[in-house]
């Protein structure tokens, strides 16, 4: 990311610690932090089904899975984006706008392939946008994205003002609405496709090397011979077009279209993300960990809704959890020097 | 240095006077004396918010939580203001409780070293999440506010209202501070370059977690000012003002990166951007081409401040692309 990012509490070059012997692969499991994300998960599951009755239904748990999807399928491409040292800050933009160039769509008649078609070079266009700016030109992907957050929605409010579409194709229902098979749905299909996807393109290819080579050191990275703007602006297409996935999919879910669609999904996103063990100064994470952290973050706030709590105290639980996880680490290391 | 930074400024003055004279080319009404009086006034709160910002931004720093500290703090106003309590006692409370606010996103970027973005957007949700647990997500309406509570911040004072005053006394105290004081020395210090800081013996953790404090200190001022002007306070107040703040900055040249900007900067950069509200409501625009307006104003000026500055790697890195294969030839 930018310098922004570069808070380290002491400038004062320390260097990576390197151990003389690596722990052996089960013990580095045990320890790590995806093992700690899975004991969380289970705690919360199993908190959950005590708490309420209704929890350990098939077809509760089947809905609960929409309060998770949609975002989980954006993480996954932002947090290659943020372990290479960039940030969107413009997903839940790109939705709002992908959401909005469907619904203008269908007002002209357009079916549905019609619509995913658009929808996606909406996003795919969205993405080139900021990937232009940041990978081409060189400026700062947060301040970037910052104001392409209230281009792409503010496109949305010229277009729509306080009015909404609805009246999409019976079909366009299916994304959103549709059964694959008994309680997963068509979102859950989707997601776990792309969670194989982002983990072998992350973690399997050389793609995914350059990565992370890109995130611990840019300039190290361009002498390798890897080209740094190309990989960053892939990048920034691929989160264009997962945001426009998630918009289709949400789109199709609520059978409309409002400017303030997805708002604050970002934020949701990124705690998503940096949740799942990734830096948010870039160079380390893995997809297992966000995963994980989208399970949790969907099972936390469909509990906290069985429970009556309200949207905005989940908001703040939410906030606490993305400072918690990074603040909690941070302080047992002050406590046990 | 100075006279470069210097002929930034002058770049945006030039700027926004263009903007006006395109604006009273057809309208003339809008340049009228009272009429700019009135801008002025109106982008009062971006002004001082803005100068907050720009601190923090100096420092290598981003507040995304000022919006949510002025709305948190303006309900407390309005809380106060019910339950009886004197207008200067409510000022320092709101103030005070800012600077507290603000003090906890410095205390979790200082003694934690978490990317204050990170901190700034958790706490932007947590605080504003605080108003609904403390108002049940109610409203204070004007008729349950005090006469003297609302009349304070219109108050007509030697032909301008009292915001405006207060106004021009922050960036005066801005200045001064920026310019002449060694905590404003160690702000730029601090963005420019945190390594050489530490050798001076600046503590770069310590200078952010005042500068954060002085942010949230001025957005608690802002958040009274803002719920006695507009006489309403709920959940949603100035809701995504955070980016219309970040705007001011980026348009009035204060480098995201650190270490670069100027308070005459940061104010005129607010003062375009309030131009720019104030006008399309006269030239006939839909209030909803705002927001799409200010994305653009932050693009464009990014580019603009990028234009100037030049990043070096890059260009060190083409000349050895471009030497290489001579070297091998």
């Amino acid at each position: 990311m930018t310098d922004i990012s570069m808070n380290k509490s002491a400038p004062v070059a320390k260097g990576r610690q390197i151990p003389d012997r690596l722990t052996s692969g089960w013990k580095r499991g045990l320890k790590s932090w995806e093992a700690l994300l899975l004991v969380v998960a289970v705690a919360i599951f199993i908190f959950n089904s005590f708490a309420s009755p209704y929890f350990l239904d098939p077809w509760s748990l089947s809905d609960a899975s929409f309060n998770f999807t949609e975002k989980a399928m954006i993480a996954f491409a932002m947090a290659l984006l943020i372990i290479a040292g960039d940030i969107d800050l413009s997903v839940a933009s790109i939705m709002a706008l992908v959401s909005t160039v469907m619904g203008v769509a269908m007002g002209l008649g357009a079916s549905t392939p019609v619509l995913v078609f658009l929808g996606l070079g909406t996003g795919l266009l969205c993405g080139a946008f900021n990937g232009v700016l940041v990978a081409g030109m060189g400026l700062p992907s947060i301040v970037v994205t910052i104001g392409t957050m209230s281009l792409f929605r503010g496109i949305s409010y010229i277009v729509l003002g306080d009015g909404a579409f609805t009246g999409y194709p019976a079909d366009f229902a299916f994304f959103g609405q549709g059964y694959v098979w008994w309680v997963i749905t068509f979102e859950l299909v989707l997601f776990a496709l792309f969670a194989v996807l982002f983990g072998l393109l992350l973690h399997g290819t050389s793609f995914g090397r350059m990565v992370y080579a890109i995130g611990n050191n840019a300039t190290a990275a361009r002498f390798s011979g890897i080209r740094v703007n190309r990989v960053r602006f892939i990048l920034f297409l691929l989160t264009g077009v997962m945001s426009a996935i998630a918009a289709i999919c949400l789109t199709s879910r609520l059978g409309s279209t409002r400017p303030s669609i997805a708002q604050g999904f970002e934020l949701e996103v990124v705690t998503m993300v940096v949740l799942g063990g990734v830096s948010i100064l870039g160079g380390s994470g893995s997809i297992p960990g966000v995963v994980l952290a989208a399970l949790i973050m969907g099972l936390l706030t469909f509990g906290l809704g069985l429970l009556n709590v309200p949207g905005i105290v989940m908001s703040i639980i939410i906030g606490a959890l993305l400072i918690g996880v990074i603040a909690l680490p941070r302080l047992w290391k002050m406590v046990r020097r | 240095m100075s006279a470069f930074l210097k002929s930034r400024e002058a770049i945006l003055a030039l700027a926004i006077l263009v903007l006006l004279a395109v604006v009273a080319s057809r309208f003339p009404g809008f340049v009228r004396p009272g009429s700019l009086a009135n801008v002025l006034t109106d982008t009062s709160p971006l002004i001082i918010l803005a100068l907050g910002q720009m601190v923090v931004i100096l420092t290598k720093c981003i507040d995304l939580s000022m919006a949510a500290t002025l709305a948190l703090c303006g309900m407390v106003a309005g809380l106060l203001n019910m339950a009886g309590l004197p207008l200067p006692l409510i000022l320092l409370a709101v103030v005070v409780l800012g600077a507290v606010l603000g003090a906890i996103n410095g205390l979790l970027v200082w003694k934690l070293g978490i990317p204050s973005i990170v901190v700034t957007l958790g706490t932007m949700t947590i605080y504003r999440g605080t108003i609904f647990l403390l108002t049940k997500g109610q409203w204070i309406n004007a008729h349950q506010m005090s006469d003297g509570f609302k009349a304070f911040p219109r108050a007509v004072f030697l032909g301008l209202p009292v915001m405006a005053w207060i106004m021009i006394a922050i960036v005066i105290a801005a200045w001064v501070l920026v310019n002449r004081t060694p905590l404003g020395r160690a702000f730029y210090a601090v963005g420019g370059n945190p390594h050489a800081a530490v050798y001076t013996g600046i503590s770069v953790g310590k200078t952010q977690f005042w500068a954060f404090t002085l942010s949230g200190a001025l957005a608690g001022l802002v958040g009274y000012l803002w719920v006695a002007r507009y006489a309403v306070a709920y959940v949603d107040i100035a809701s995504g003002f955070e980016l219309d703040i970040v705007a001011a900055c980026v348009i009035g040249g204060i480098a995201i990166a650190g270490g670069a900007g100027s308070v005459a900067g940061a104010v005129m950069g607010a003062i375009f951007l309030g131009i720019v509200k104030n006008a399309l409501p006269v030239a006939g625009i839909s209030p909803f081409a705002q927001m799409a307006i200010s994305g653009t104003a932050i693009l464009i000026a990014i580019a603009f401040n990028a234009r100037g500055q030049g990043p070096k790697g890059r260009i060190i890195l083409k000349q050895a692309e471009h030497k290489s294969p001579e070297a091998r030839a």
